[in-house]
């Protein structure tokens, strides 16, 4: 393990942003701390990073016991939410701040700041100050200055907070595939699912001061362990009233479900392919039509049920106040603090995907 | 109709401001340049250059450099403490800093007398100090106490100039150098003080403004014309002498001070522009 977090614990007043957290991180990997605001994430990427200083607990790099060791000696590259750039400097002193704060010979500064000037795609604008870049350019002279002075963790908050949803994609992908031709440890905090999914190799999933659950990004979407988890990742409906519905007849009383869109199928009536099914969907009715840029969003009312899904552009208009048959694949249970995937059992037996 | 509303607004309020600008600032200077001169240069000359006058402008610039260096390091600390750091006490001290701006200075006068006088609580300390030094060091209607008083009297406006745009600017950057390993001066000298740098010449040049201008604090603390006596006490003395001579004489010292005033005006207002200009760059 790389970075490794023993039973950290840290309370701000009466706020408690961490409580009794253990994780680690591989060597090499690219970690992304998820979790809503407030929930401690970036707390916990202060205290590996040594701006903040954990109550109890231990943290540790590289197999080392750090917890007494200043910030600037850890050998942790920063990349600041807003980036934090020294705005009186031109970006090739930005760069260069800490080769001088380590008293490297001139040369061999102007070497280095030149190769990440260059890897980071940003000839020309060495003499540029901060104010006169783009977002996107901003960004990219924060992940040169952390990475200048050779660092062997990098960790970055919020990474793409401050830039338009536009450029945000693609600079994920760049960030991406900068990392990993660096091959650096790096942990990233967020609060966007998308982008912890797209990015990380491993996710954290961060909850009032909890580890809910670590793995992959298709892991941790496929097998949510905590109730937590199960709503917050994903566009997930919360249902407490659930057994009413067919084919779920047998779910234990007084647990709540969650239901995803993708879980959900809605058809008109005269549909051909799912026709063999009719017999075991709810009606519905269509509350409400949202465009999504490449699809629809259906809000759909089934007995009182509020259910959403995803209906593709190809397929036949519809529009609200239409009946439609709802069929509900499968559903987290949850149970406490567990959950369990709980599939249709009128469906047990069916292929659906070769309708 | 809307439009018309529009133009009668602004017109209105220019006016009301243009005719209390001149009421109260400019007629008032305007009229202490011109009696200061009324009764010819010779007179004027003799007044600005009297022994008195000459030692009241030495005193009052001794005072005002003092303060400024003093409350420059102190405001400096003060800003640096209230605005980086996070620790018990934070908002007392936050307030304590302006307890000049909200005491009237003439009780602050008062408070030192008290303090520092010949009965005062600090006496003991004083005389032990002086027997140590072989030194004859007195507080109060002294020099020393006039310095002193103007201190306390400026004592906020460095670190009230700073502490918004500290505040404003944030712990990011420090933060951000300190990864790099920088330590606290390093990160005060290369990423701080470029910041702030415009501002702290502003509170400066404020602190000296009201060094130079402060009467009731060193009224209270100094009592010797000739020796103590700071340009704005000693146009009070040439003032209540009440002869006609001693009245133009006095205006002719309060011209000395207008024209610090307006020379420390234009000094804010070059420094304002180039903070501008510094800021858009």
């Amino acid at each position: 393990m790389y970075v490794q977090l023993n039973h950290i614990t840290k309370k701000f007043d009466d706020y408690e942003a961490a409580k009794d957290v253990s994780l680690s991180v591989e060597e090499g990997r690219m970690a992304a701390l998820l979790g809503p605001s407030g929930s401690g994430k970036t707390t916990l990427l202060r205290i590996i990073a040594g701006l903040e200083r954990q109550d109890s607990g231990d943290v540790l790099i590289d197999g080392k016991v750090v917890n007494d060791v200043p910030a600037g000696e850890r050998g942790i590259g920063f990349v600041f939410q807003n980036y934090a750039l020294f705005r009186y400097m031109t970006v090739y002193e930005n760069i260069a701040f800490g080769l001088r704060v380590q008293k490297r010979k001139k040369s061999e500064i102007d070497a280095r700041v030149m190769e990440l000037i260059h890897l980071v795609g940003l000839d020309g604008l060495e003499k540029r100050y901060p104010n006169q870049l783009s977002g996107g350019q901003r960004q990219r002279v924060a992940f040169a200055r952390a990475l200048a002075p050779e660092p062997s963790l990098l960790l970055l908050d919020e990474p793409f907070a401050a830039i338009d949803a536009k450029v945000r994609k693609e600079l994920r992908l760049w960030l991406k595939n900068m990392i990993s031709q660096v091959g650096i440890t790096s942990i990233f905090v967020t609060h966007d699912q998308d982008e912890a999914v797209e990015v990380a190799d491993e996710i954290l999933v961060i909850n009032e001061g909890r580890l809910e659950q670590a793995g992959a990004p298709i892991d941790i979407y496929k097998n949510p362990k905590t109730s937590f988890v199960a709503q917050f990742i994903g566009s997930s409906a919360v249902l407490s009233d659930f057994r009413g519905l067919k084919g779920f007849e047998d779910v234990p009383a007084g647990r709540q479900a969650v239901v995803r869109p993708e879980f959900v199928e809605a058809f008109k009536g005269d549909n051909e392919k799912f026709k063999s099914l009719i017999a075991d969907t709810e009606s519905g009715v269509i509350t409400n039509i949202a465009f999504r840029g490449s699809y629809l969003e259906l809000t759909l009312d089934v007995n009182g049920i509020q259910l959403t899904t995803n209906r593709s552009l190809e397929r036949r208009p519809v529009r609200v106040g239409e009946p439609m048959c709802v069929l509900i694949y499968r559903a987290y249970i949850l149970d406490g603090e567990n959950t369990r995937i709980y599939e249709n059992r009128r469906l047990d037996g069916i292929d659906i995907e070769s309708l | 109709m809307k439009n018309q509303k529009k133009s009668i607004v602004p017109a209105l309020l220019i006016g009301i401001s243009v005719v209390f600008f001149i009421v109260m600032l400019v007629l008032p200077l305007v009229i202490v340049l011109y009696r200061s001169l009324k009764d010819g240069l010779a007179l004027y000359v003799e007044a600005i250059t009297a022994p008195n006058t000459l030692s009241a402008l030495r005193v009052t610039l001794i005072a005002a450099s003092i303060a400024v260096t003093v409350n420059t390091i102190f405001g400096l600390c003060a800003a640096w403490l209230i605005t980086k750091f996070e620790f018990r006490g934070r908002q007392v001290l936050s307030t304590l800093i302006d307890i000049p701006f909200s005491i009237s200075p003439v009780i602050a006068g008062l408070a030192f007398i008290m303090t520092f006088g010949r009965m005062g609580w600090a006496t003991p300390f004083i005389d032990w100090i002086n027997n140590l030094l072989g030194t004859d060091i007195a507080l109060v209607f002294s020099v020393p106490g006039v310095v002193l008083a103007t201190i306390f009297v400026t004592f906020p406006f460095v670190s009230r100039e700073l502490i918004p745009v500290m505040q404003a600017q944030g712990n990011a950057e420090e933060e951000a150098a300190a990864m790099m390993g920088a330590k606290g001066f390093t990160i005060f000298r290369r990423v701080t003080f470029p910041h702030i740098k415009w501002t702290l010449l502003y509170g400066m040049i404020l602190c000296a403004a009201r060094a130079i201008g402060e009467f009731g604090a060193v009224y209270a603390v100094s009592k010797t014309r000739g020796q103590t006596f700071t340009l704005t006490l000693e146009v009070d003395a040439l003032y209540m002498a009440g002869g006609a001579d001693s009245i133009t004489q006095a205006f002719a010292v309060s011209s000395l001070l207008v024209i610090i005033a307006v020379a420390i005006l234009l000094i804010k207002q070059v420094v304002e522009y180039r903070a501008k200009r510094n800021e858009e760059a």
